[in-house]
């Protein structure tokens, strides 16, 4: 079930009456049958996927906190002398560092071969010569990435300590599956989510208005914008793609992919508030980055957070690192010695979230470029010090839109691998912007044979600069909540525009296929 | 206090929102009073006094190949034509329904041609007929039986669903006729006096099969039933073209159907003569349908079957409906004299 189809909107006007119409103690098991139900809709085998996580991390939090509890009884039991507390503790913890690879282990099984069976047969056939049959039929779960994720974090957290263990298998079944999120995430921190999640919500008009107006302005940069962006984008990628074209592909994909990503994430949000339900943000303003790392910090953010605590950190202080740092040093001296952990530390997370995003080589190619350009800057950025030192007005605004521009034209370059299946798809492209014969006979009036009218460029033209000005308006405070000090007639009027423009610009109906958000492939 | 002024509130939201969808929808939507009109036919026929003798039902063939002022002039049979283009047989029988919620007829006619389609074929051809009914459940039921595949009924519900790309090819008539309209039919006969004789005719392509689908059987069954139910003589006829084929092996099938069901079925095709028909005279596409000359001679010719087999009577004498029809053949005689302009013909 598609957000921009009309029975998810019918679902979500349905569950909403529902919602606040039942007694309070009943809406958090509505929000888990709708949420089964939605699933159910992307095919109602996926749901044993789903609930194979749900009861696997539910018995693995369940059992990690009783063996913490356990622990605790057998330390506090009599006088135990410290070596015999240190004892109990190391091989209670070594019980729980089992179960919790085991329940890992489990799910990422799972998810490998649902995912990228397929990818790592067809390579290691690709490389070894073998004919290994490829199961080319399979269709990956919906948001199985995105459950599988926020269900480790749950677990690893558990493990850690840093959040009590979900007994109540419904909750935590809800937890997984709390529908919005379940197409392109974001992917929840337990702790975060269930402060609201699970707690009875009694009907606000203000907060379903709220809710309602950020899922509004979701519809508009999804269906408006990247929607009918993506009709050129099509085009382009499947064969007008060379010299002017490909220029105009690395810059109408990016818009594409922002209007898509963060209206689709506007819509979650929304939706969730509107359900009284507070869903962490994941982006700020990620386009005004002034280098790549900025821009990391400010794209998918729980995704890169996710990345952080659960994959870098970890691999970054492990033992074998450790080891690793050690040899280094001997090798190449102390300064050389101490960067190895954060750079294959790194490389391990980006060369994962590549793969993450989708399973092939452009994906993997995508994160090592992605890796590559973060350690080429940190490594620089004792020339960069020197840079602004020397020349301290390049500290200004002036040097700022150029860091931004310059970062935006990275990361759009780097959106290319997104674009297309193959390497050879992604490098033919990129390299023939550099290629005058590949402009040969190009005009800008080309871009019109892409499926776009010269009134669908004006209209998206400024609907983008409306993306972006309301963007850059958040950074001084919630739009929303600005909108909501104007006099009421403005606010009726501009919203009414809005559903408006929606509704008839919308990239909507027959002639356009582009429903399906990209986060959701991922 | 506050909670009266939160209802107030949404309350104006709605009603400024209702009004402006209802504007914006009727903007939006297709006009039909220029270029391609024939979406237009089926609407017209509710600003009629419903008091007709005669309702022919069907497609292209019969909207083109009969002329209603004929049938008055010759025979003062009142008559109306409810078809529009490739009208599917659900969409016939469902628009049969819709017509007796009005009135009952004494004879309806019934073009078989669209017996050959069990499934509708394009959304477009769907918009055509359906968007015109008034609602009803007849209409919610074609329109159930029409869609097809991406086809919403949320979107025949309001129509701005569909219509709302067409905001970048918004014409003068769009805005022209946004509270108004135009009539473009002359009881639901659509005029064309030009001239395209049939020259040549593409080979018959053999089928590999000639039975018709059961649905489509089905609701010629439901058309048999419903004027049985109504009280109203039907009669079935295979009105005059050359062109899409009509096989032998069709009019087999519908032959024996009639004579089972006790209904009437007249091929024309096999009357070519004794209507008068002259396709290098009296066709403006080659064929495919008649032009005035010949739709008048259709008209001519079936009336006096209406008028003697079914004993209809001639009503010229009745006075506010000859006063009617007068008004009505004036605008006949004026659309002749501006198409024959437009054509060259003058």
């Amino acid at each position: 079930m598609l957000f921009t189809s009309y029975p998810f909107i019918a679902f979500i006007a349905i569950l909403l009456f529902a919602y606040y119409l039942v007694p309070r103690r009943v809406q958090a098991p509505l929000l888990l049958l709708a949420s089964c139900a939605f699933y159910a809709f992307s095919g109602w085998e996926n749901l044993f996927f789903i609930a194979f996580t749900v009861l696997t991390v539910w018995a693995g939090g369940v059992l990690l906190e009783k063996n913490l509890i356990r622990q605790k009884e057998r330390l506090a039991a009599g006088e135990l002398s410290p070596e015999e507390k240190k004892a109990i503790r190391e091989g209670e913890k070594k019980k729980r560092k089992r179960l919790l690879a085991a329940v890992l282990l489990l799910n990422l099984a799972v998810l490998a071969t649902v995912k990228y069976l397929g990818f790592f047969l067809e390579s290691v056939n690709g490389v070894f010569g073998t004919a290994f049959g490829t199961p080319s039929d399979w269709i990956v779960p919906m948001g199985i990435s995105f459950y599988t994720f926020q269900s480790i974090g749950y677990l690893v957290d558990v493990y850690r300590g840093t959040v009590p263990a979900q007994r109540n298998l419904w909750k935590l079944a809800l937890f997984v599956s709390f529908f919005p999120q379940l197409v392109q995430g974001p992917i929840s921190r337990y702790g975060d989510l269930s402060k609201t999640l699970f707690d009875p919500h009694p009907f606000r008009f203000g907060v379903l208005r709220r809710g309602l107006l950020r899922v509004l302005w979701g519809y508009f940069k999804k269906m408006v914008i990247a929607d009918r962006l993506a009709v050129a984008v099509i085009a382009m990628t499947g064969g007008k793609d060379r010299g002017g074209f490909a220029l105009a592909l690395l810059f109408l994909y990016t818009i594409q992919l922002y209007a898509d990503f963060t209206g689709g994430i506007d819509i979650t949000i929304g939706l969730a508030e509107a359900l009284g339900v507070t869903v962490a943000e994941n982006f700020r303003r990620p386009y005004c980055a002034v280098s790549l790392k900025d821009y990391w910090r400010r794209w998918h953010i729980s995704m890169c957070s996710w990345f952080r605590d659960y994959l870098f950190y970890p691999v970054s202080t492990s033992r074998l690192m450790r080891s690793l740092t050690k040899g280094a040093k001997k090798a190449f001296g102390d300064k050389a010695g101490r960067k190895v952990p954060l750079y294959l530390s790194s490389l391990i997370v980006w060369g994962t979230t590549g793969l993450w995003h989708g399973a092939n080589w452009n994906f993997v190619m995508w994160g090592l470029a992605n890796w590559a350009v973060l350690m080429i800057s940190q490594e620089c950025e004792g020339l960069y010090a020197a840079f602004h030192k020397r020349f301290p007005k390049t500290e200004g605004f002036g040097w700022r839109v150029f860091a931004v521009g310059r970062t935006f034209l990275l990361v759009a370059a780097m959106n290319l691998f997104d674009c297309y299946t193959t390497l050879g798809g992604t490098f033919g492209a990129f390299f023939s912007i550099f290629d005058p014969a590949a402009w040969a006979g190009f005009e800008p009036a080309g871009l019109l044979s892409l499926g776009l009218s010269g009134a669908d460029f004006i209209l998206t033209g400024i609907c983008v600069v409306l993306m972006f000005g309301i963007s850059l308006m958040g950074a001084k405070g919630d739009v929303r909540d600005r909108l909501a000090r104007k006099p009421f007639a403005l606010r009726l009027v501009l919203v009414v525009l809005l559903l408006f423009v929606v509704l008839i610009f919308g990239a909507y109906g027959r002639g356009y296929d582009a429903g399906q958000f990209i986060y959701n492939r991922f | 206090m506050k909670r009266t002024k939160t209802i107030l509130r949404i309350v104006c939201a709605l009603l400024l929102f209702a009004g402006a969808f209802l504007l914006i929808q009727r903007l939006l939507t297709p006009k039909y009073v220029d270029g391609i009109v024939e979406g237009a036919f089926v609407a017209e026929y509710y600003r009629e006094k419903k008091d007709h003798d005669v309702i022919f039902i069907g497609d292209c063939e019969v909207y083109e190949n009969f002329s209603p002022a004929v049938l008055w002039r010759d025979y003062g049979i009142n008559s109306y034509i409810r078809g529009s283009a490739e009208q599917y047989i659900f969409q016939s029988y469902y628009l049969l329904e819709d017509t007796f919620r009005y009135e009952k007829p004494d004879v309806v006619v019934f073009n078989v041609q669209s017996l050959q389609f069990g499934e509708a074929q394009s959304e477009a051809y769907n918009r055509m007929t359906l968007e015109g009914m008034r609602w009803s459940p007849a209409k919610v039921e074609s329109i159930l039986a029409s869609m097809t595949e991406g086809e919403h009924f949320i979107e025949y519900l309001f129509p701005l669903l569909r219509y709302h790309d067409r905001w970048s090819s918004l014409e003068k008539t769009d805005f022209q006729y946004l509270f108004q309209t135009r009539t473009v039919t002359h009881n639901g006969y659509y005029m064309r006096v030009d001239v395209k004789p049939v020259e040549s005719l593409p080979a018959v392509k053999p089928r590999g099969d000639y039975s018709f689908s059961d649905r489509a059987w089905s609701y010629l069954d439901k058309i048999v039933s419903l004027c049985q139910k109504e009280g109203v003589e039907l009669l079935l006829i295979k009105a005059p073209s050359v062109y899409p084929h009509w096989y032998d092996q069709w009019d087999e099938q519908v032959k024996t159907y009639a004579e089972k069901k006790g209904v009437r079925y007249i091929n024309m095709l096999e009357h070519t003569e004794e209507i008068g028909l002259d396709y290098t005279a009296d066709t403006y596409d080659a064929g495919l349908h008649m032009n005035l000359s010949g739709a008048e001679k259709c008209a001519a010719w079936l009336g006096r079957i209406l008028a003697e087999d079914y004993h209809l009577a001639d009503r010229r004498g009745e006075e506010a409906l000859a006063a009617e029809w007068d008004e009505k053949r004036a605008a006949y005689e004026a659309e002749i004299q501006e198409q024959k302009e437009k054509y060259g013909m003058a």
